[in-house]
């Protein structure tokens, strides 16, 4: 059994006949953070899935602090309490207040108010007059920030993002990433599927490319960025960097 | 006024001429065509009679309070039922499939059978099995005849609202580790609901008509009231008073669930 925060042995996943992921392994520290790129359709999204198991694996194994959370009929629950998750399409819940967003899993599932410490996210994420509106009163980048607040409500030990500023505007992703920086600065562990290549490699601990639900080469980001060694990775990157 | 509200205005005066021309071209056709039909004065004596309308109308409205009710006391009822067979269809777990069935079945058999027909079965069949006072009341059985027939139908509105929740709402409740109940209960049917208020607004308007049906089982509400009134004055116009006073009701019920539909489409586009 590996010893690190999260381990993925020999993940693989199907949809019908379209195999998505074809034996992945990756091992993620405590406190590490790690960028998943490559191309649309190349599994990244999926993976993060089959990480918090909203997704089943087929076959392999995913171990949370050594514990095996791929098992079939394993109660999700408290899992996924521990793993956060914040998706492209934010997926806020539009009929409750930005406020309510945060406090909904807290209250139901902790049994507990944390209305001390949801006020004190909002503070920090700049978003304290916000806190009482409806999602569509927000803007895009607005409501991104609320989503991973209503995550970090749950005092997650890793979060996931799933290309979460890919549906910003451009002016409105900055703030996203900024509060991702700050995530990164308190040592939380941080698995993002991105297409920001730039922010990858200004604050990944290891950039991995993802094509055709493997993962072909990975390491740290100076060396995926300047110095990639298989042609596909290179392919890649010459498209998206020029 | 710059040039194209100049045009426009002019379109607009145009639009409205052709209209009110076209109107009164039609409704003075009617008001002196109808009068040439061979049996007019016979049909206006019996159905407009205007001595009648002032005689029947004060007891005809006061027997309108019993529709309205029999409406009142079925709706809560009918909401609670239909939400409750709603969930039942979606129950996914094993155990529960039983209630699953149950619910396809209800669903099928209310929505199968014209209402008046259940009305008979049930106003006449129960109360037939020899119940004491006061459980033979026809208002009773009637109204349940009303509730099961109608819950079916906001059964399956609700089911439609329900299932036009996008998929990533679950999965998000889920993620932060919601149970199945508590996505269903905070996230999903909430929303749910907002979004089939219009289409139930339709539903309660035709089920505040149908309540006039319960006359064919004994209660003296304004269609029986209507019909007592003909037998004793030999006129129809009662049946006239009584449909002015639902309409004076279901005309403003069904513009303004309209209106809640329209609003709805326009903050959905």
């Amino acid at each position: 059994m590996p010893e690190a925060k999260l381990s993925l042995r020999g993940v693989h996943k199907s949809f019908g006949d379209n195999q998505v992921l074809r034996g992945i392994d990756l091992d993620v520290a405590a406190g590490e953070m790690i960028c998943l790129i490559g191309a649309s359709g190349s599994g990244k999204s999926t993976l993060l899935r089959c990480i918090n198991q909203l997704e089943p694996i087929d076959d392999g194994t995913v171990w949370l602090d050594g514990l095996d959370i791929s098992e079939p009929g394993l109660d999700l629950g408290p899992v996924r309490r521990r793993i956060g998750i914040v998706f492209q399409s934010y997926n806020l819940f539009p009929h409750i207040s930005a406020l309510d967003n945060v406090l909904l899993a807290p209250r139901r599932v902790l049994g507990e108010d944390g209305t001390a410490r949801a006020e004190a996210l909002f503070e920090r994420f700049g978003l304290a007059q916000h806190m009482r509106k409806y999602p569509d009163q927000l803007s895009g980048g607005q409501q991104q920030r609320v989503a991973v607040i209503r995550a970090l409500a749950m005092q997650p030990e890793i979060m996931l993002f799933d290309e979460i500023t890919a549906a910003l505007d451009p002016e409105l992703v900055g703030e996203v990433l900024n509060v991702l920086r700050q995530l990164r600065s308190e040592g939380m562990t941080m698995i993002l599927a991105t297409h920001e290549m730039g922010f990858a490699r200004e604050l990944a601990d290891r950039v991995c490319f993802m094509d055709g639900g493997v993962i072909v080469e990975e390491g740290p980001p100076e060396q995926i960025f300047t110095a990639p060694e298989v042609a596909r990775t290179q392919a890649f990157l010459r498209s998206v960097l020029r | 006024m710059n040039r194209r509200q100049a045009y426009e205005a002019a379109q607009r005066r145009r639009a409205l001429a052709v209209a009110g021309v076209s109107t009164f071209a039609v409704l003075a056709a009617i008001i002196l065509m109808v009068p040439l039909a061979p049996g007019w004065p016979a049909v206006k004596a019996s159905f407009f009679d205007g001595g009648v309308f002032v005689q029947t109308f004060p007891t005809l409205l006061q027997a309108f309070l019993i529709d309205v009710m029999i409406f009142a006391w079925s709706v809560p009822l009918i909401l609670g039922l239909g939400l409750a067979i709603a969930l039942a269809r979606g129950a996914r777990a094993p155990a529960l499939f039983p209630l699953r069935i149950f619910g396809a079945v209800y669903v099928d058999i209310f929505r199968g059978v014209p209402v008046v027909l259940t009305i008979y079965l049930i106003g006449f069949g129960v109360p037939g099995l020899g119940l004491p006072r006061p459980w033979n009341s026809p208002y009773i059985w009637g109204t349940v005849a009303l509730v099961l027939t109608y819950s079916a139908y906001i059964a399956e509105v609700l089911r439609s609202g329900i299932e036009s929740i996008h998929a990533s709402q679950r999965n998000a409740a889920i993620c932060l580790g919601l149970s199945e109940r508590d996505t269903m209960r905070y996230v999903i049917l909430p929303q749910a609901i907002r979004r089939v208020v219009p289409a139930n607004m339709n539903m309660l308007v035709a089920l505040q008509k149908d309540v006039a049906l319960l006359s064919f089982i004994g209660p003296v509400e304004i269609l029986r009231q209507a019909g007592i009134y003909k037998s004793l004055l030999a006129n129809f116009t009662p049946y006239v008073v009584a449909a002015v006073i639902f309409l004076a009701v279901t005309v403003p019920a069904t513009r303004y669930a309209d209106h809640l539909l329209n609003r709805d489409r326009d903050a959905r586009s």
